[in-house]
């Protein structure tokens, strides 16, 4: 039997910790997290949670990675075994020579470690237990404990996760001390019981730069205030509450008038996801800026206001922070499964243009521009994120904004426009466009009222059930969604070094795992040129990305292909050209699955010539 | 025939209100409703009203769902914005409209198929939530469009035309708005403008959720033997507790009433309410004798009309928001966007 070394790696490494739901433990381990950030070396922490509040196991990965791979990696090189629950599992899933970590208060059987890994005990509840006497205290304190103990095995640098605590409980100064008093008796006890570091170790470095370190969800709520968005009706839904109550959270520091104090937006807890995007409708058709934000079970729920949204042509934005399903699905667990539900969503011939944001800087971006697009196209906005992107934090670049910039209303007819005599029909094409004007309720005592309904129509909104009427309706807005396509986000393509006959499509959170992945394929000799598809309607480089190349992988998180059926479907391409790549488990798409997918398909590829096999 | 268009052209010397419009300036296009439907008299009130109340026709948003009572929007205030939605969903799509712009006057036309049976949920969260609106049902127990179903507002033991009788228990709206906190609830009838036009402008000039329900014979479906929503049966058993005159500025208050028998509301934006006590018990401020008496009557079989409970001094969801005055759908970059000096601080706090 050959001894397993442990694992040495500086930087390079992915820690996790097995904690019960409901301890605590949730802040200090973003604590560890951001504590690595202030040396300078990025990480990539998730959430692994289950549908529940209190008592089920719940797991924080945290991988550190001086490459800057944000994507999952896969593989555990040290547990933090805080759950008996899961222990079994737990210790099964660590890496051979990795490291496990656990509260060493009571004595363990032996057949409960494993030969091949560095078994770390810590007695965390006998030092809490003499140190805090209050229940609640020795739970909270004990999260901290661990994480001192942590600070001296990967031999970080106290100073700066006191800092870090210090900024988190500014002006508490007891809750500080005490804070920090709990991180010191971890530490020292490690420092003067085991052999610290280990061999994985954290080391300064200026990796980070001035990326932001912050959740998807968190960020499109704040695209949604930078948009102008005044009206926010919502349903809770994991994982998509945190919007609508980040949105709420900014806008109660950003939104009240300095005067009166008075808000500036108004924040409706809907009975149901109907009543949600019903409440977006109102104030959308009434020249509000509206959304709501929601998941697979929501959108079912939404889309008959949906088509109403793209025939009656309103305005409305969408956040869907996706989840996989269907039905209830796996409420807490990653899909981007809501591709086709969304880009058909409703009865009749109905499209509708979708944003899909890579991480939480475009989701914040994304979520301003949905407002002008939903406005300039008098439609449906979906912004297309899921759990991996919303629920996590994520490193990014900085935020940013140009004060210069104005909102684009749309095409609205104002009262001084009707009064010059310009001829309204709220359905006319008037530019070639497909996009109609429209009038806002209460806009002039004479002129530029209409009558919308969910009904067909001519072109001055009068009711009109002759076929040649309804078609004719039905295309301008085709042309609507042509000129769409010119408006919305374009795809951005990265050519491999090497000329290539093979290609990539990709999309949303699977970003930092393609580039990742893309290395590692390189590195096996596999060359690709990549395009990231980032809103629907496609842009017509799409078709000819595919056109330049013999094949090309369509890399998704969900069963059915379906971005592959929406390119197949939508730019009559031979599916036999799109080979799909899917990760559909509800865990986050890692490099090594997309690398060893794609590897093993161009392997199988690679023809022996006859004479040589036989030879 | 809403293709026929309706003329223009009107007597020269018909009469003009306070801002100089004429009751035509009022209306619509011709209704598509069976002759004879009790909804189109509920439209000629709600015209009628608008006209007695001096109110600007754009300054009006007409919001219903699906159903016959939902089409009737089309037919009255031509000049206002409408919006014919989606079934049952009414309430949510005029709380968001209403919440993008608080200056205008949000009427609400509903059935009682739209908000009993399908939009039975929007009906009561937008009442709960004091939405500041007129929210009209236009009630005849039976789905007209689709030819007769029996709706959740039909009264058990009621028959239909083709000779059902209804076993499920109805839904009173107004005894449910009542429980939920409407500030203003009646009901009226359809065959009684003179009592239904001043429900409708008090309803108007109330700040918060006002739910007028009113009973609407179906000429079609519902107007047979045994329907307890037939004009007959309807004037049989109409118990009105009251009647009212809404007065507006300067009006003085009628003269005609015998003393002691007129109260007066006054509203929040200066309204007065004069109410002829037809029931002397009756008192409109009293939500849970309101209850009660409901309930005592209707198991008598009446129908109680009348302004049922008003609470002049309302709140409503812009309110309880803290909204600015200014609409918000009038609030530009300038108010909106924080800018990127504070985008910078948002950036530095999350290092």
């Amino acid at each position: 039997m050959s001894v397993q070394s442990p694992i040495s790696s500086v930087n390079d490494f992915v820690v996790r910790f097995a904690n019960v739901n409901g301890s605590g433990s949730a802040s200090a381990n973003e604590l560890f997290a951001r504590s690595i950030l202030r040396h300078g070396v990025p990480v990539s922490p998730r959430n692994i949670f289950p549908s529940n509040i209190q008592g089920l196991p719940t797991w924080y990965e945290v991988r550190v990675t001086e490459d800057g791979h944000l994507g999952a990696r896969g593989g555990v090189d040290m547990m933090v075994a805080m759950n008996p629950q899961t222990w079994d599992k737990d210790v099964a899933s660590i890496e051979p020579g990795g490291y496990l970590f656990y509260d060493s208060t009571k004595p363990m059987p032996t057949s409960k470690f494993r030969e091949d890994i560095t078994v770390i005990g810590v007695p965390l509840t006998a030092i809490t237990n003499s140190t805090y006497t209050d229940p609640r205290q020795r739970q909270l304190f004990k999260n901290i404990i661990y994480l001192g103990a942590l600070c001296a095995l990967l031999d970080l640098d106290p100073k700066l996760v006191e800092q870090l605590i210090g900024e988190q409980y500014k002006g508490k100064e007891k809750l500080l001390s005490s804070n920090v008093h709990a991180l010191h008796l971890g530490r020292d006890w490690a420092l003067q019981n085991l052999k610290c570091p280990i061999g994985l170790r954290v080391k300064k470095s200026d990796k980070v730069g001035d990326r932001i370190f912050v959740e998807g969800n968190s960020a499109a709520a704040l695209g949604a205030v930078y948009g102008g968005a005044t009206v926010c009706a919502w349903y809770p839904i994991t994982p998509s509450s945190s919007v609508a109550e980040a949105f709420t959270s900014h806008c109660k520091k950003y939104r009240h008038d300095p005067e009166t104090g008075k808000a500036k937006y108004a924040i409706v807890q809907g009975e149901d996801e109907l009543a949600s995007i019903g409440i977006v409708i109102g104030a959308s058709w009434n020249g509000a800026r509206a959304f709501t934000a929601t998941s697979g079970p929501g959108i079912s729920l939404m889309t008959e206001f949906i088509g109403l949204s793209y025939f009656a042509e309103i305005p409305a934005v969408i956040m869907n922070i996706q989840r996989a399903g269907p039905s209830t699905g796996m409420p807490t667990r990653t899909q981007q499964c809501d591709v086709i539900a969304c880009a058909y969503a409703s009865h009749g011939d109905t499209k509708h243009v979708l944003l899909f944001p890579e991480d939480p800087a475009e989701a914040f971006e994304f979520a301003a521009a949905a407002f002008d697009l939903a406005e300039r196209l008098q439609t449906t906005i979906f912004l297309m994120l899921d759990l991996d992107i919303g629920m996590n934090h994520r490193l990014c670049r900085p935020l940013k904004w140009d004060d210069a910039k104005q909102y684009d209303r749309g095409k609205v007819m104002t009262a001084e426009m009707l009064e010059e005599g310009r001829d309204f029909g709220r359905y006319l094409d008037v530019d070639g466009d497909g996009i109609p004007y429209r009038t806002y309720p209460g806009t002039h005592p004479t002129k530029g009222s209409y009558f919308t309904r969910g009904t067909s129509r001519d072109r001055y909104a009068r009711y009109s059930e002759e076929g040649a009427v309804y078609a004719d309706n039905m295309q301008r807005l085709v042309r609507k969604f042509e000129t769409a396509q010119d408006m919305v986000p374009r795809p951005l393509q990265a050519n491999a070094a090497k000329p290539t006959k093979y290609g990539v499509l990709y999309f949303g959170s699977t970003s930092p795992a393609m580039d990742e992945a893309i290395g590692i394929l390189e590195a096996r000799g596999h060359q690709l040129d990549r395009m990231r598809i980032r809103a629907f309607p496609f842009h017509s480089s799409v078709a000819s990305f595919i056109a330049d190349h013999d094949f090309v992988y369509v890399v998704e998180q969900n069963r059915d292909a379906q971005l592959r059926q929406l390119i197949v479907n939508e730019n009559g391409i031979d599916p036999v050209r799109l080979v799909p790549i899917l990760h559909y488990d509800g865990t986050p798409i890692t490099a090594r699955f997309i690398a060893n997918s794609i590897g093993d398909h161009q392997d199988h590829l690679k023809v022996t010539p006859l004479r040589k096999a036989v030879t | 025939m809403t293709y026929i268009a309706k003329p223009k052209f009107h007597h020269p010397g018909l009469k003009k209100n306070e801002l100089g419009y004429t009751h035509r300036d009022y209306e619509g296009k011709i209704s598509t409703l069976c002759a004879g439907c009790g909804h189109d008299s509920i439209t000629a009130s709600i015209i009628e009203a608008c006209y007695e109340l001096s109110i600007e026709p754009h300054r009006v948003a007409k919001i219903s769902g699906i159903g016959c009572s939902s089409k009737t929007p089309d037919y009255f205030l031509g000049n206002s914005h409408g919006f014919n939605s989606v079934h049952g969903r009414m309430p949510s799509v005029l709380t968001g409209a209403n919440l993008a712009n608080r200056d205008l006057i949000y009427l609400g036309v509903s059935g009682d198929g739209d908000s009993a049976s399908i939009g039975f949920g929007q009906f009561a969260h937008s009442i709960r939530r004091a939405v500041n609106m007129t929210y009209i049902v236009e009630n005849n127990g039976v789905y007209g469009l689709t030819k007769g179903q029996f709706s959740a507002t039909a009264d058990r033991g009621s028959k239909s035309k083709k000779g059902v009788t209804n076993t499920d228990n109805a839904i009173d709206l107004v005894a449910i708005a009542l429980q939920l906190g409407a500030t203003f609830v009646a009901r009226s009838f359809s065959g009684d403008k003179t009592q239904l036009v001043p429900l409708i402008a008090a309803a108007i000039r109330h700040k918060g959720a006002s739910f007028i329900d009113v009973i609407s014979p179906c000429i079609a479906f519902n107007n047979h033997a045994g329907s307890t929503k037939s004009f007959d049966y309807v004037r049989e058993h109409n118990d009105a507790v009251n009647r009212l005159d809404v007065l507006v500025g300067r009006d003085p208050i009628s003269v005609d009433y015998a003393p002691g028998t007129v109260q007066v509301v006054e509203q929040h934006d200066g309204s007065r309410l004069a109410l002829r006590k037809l029931d002397a018990d009756y008192d409109p401020h009293d939500r849970l004798g309101a209850q009660t008496f409901l309930q005592k009557h209707a198991a008598k079989g009446q129908i109680v009309t009348g302004l049922l409970y008003v609470d002049p001094d309302a709140e409503d969801l812009h309110t309880h928001l803290d909204t600015v005055e200014t609409p918000l759908n009038t609030l530009d970059e300038q108010a909106l966007c924080p800018g990127s000096a504070v985008l910078d601080k948002i950036n530095a706090s999350l290092r």
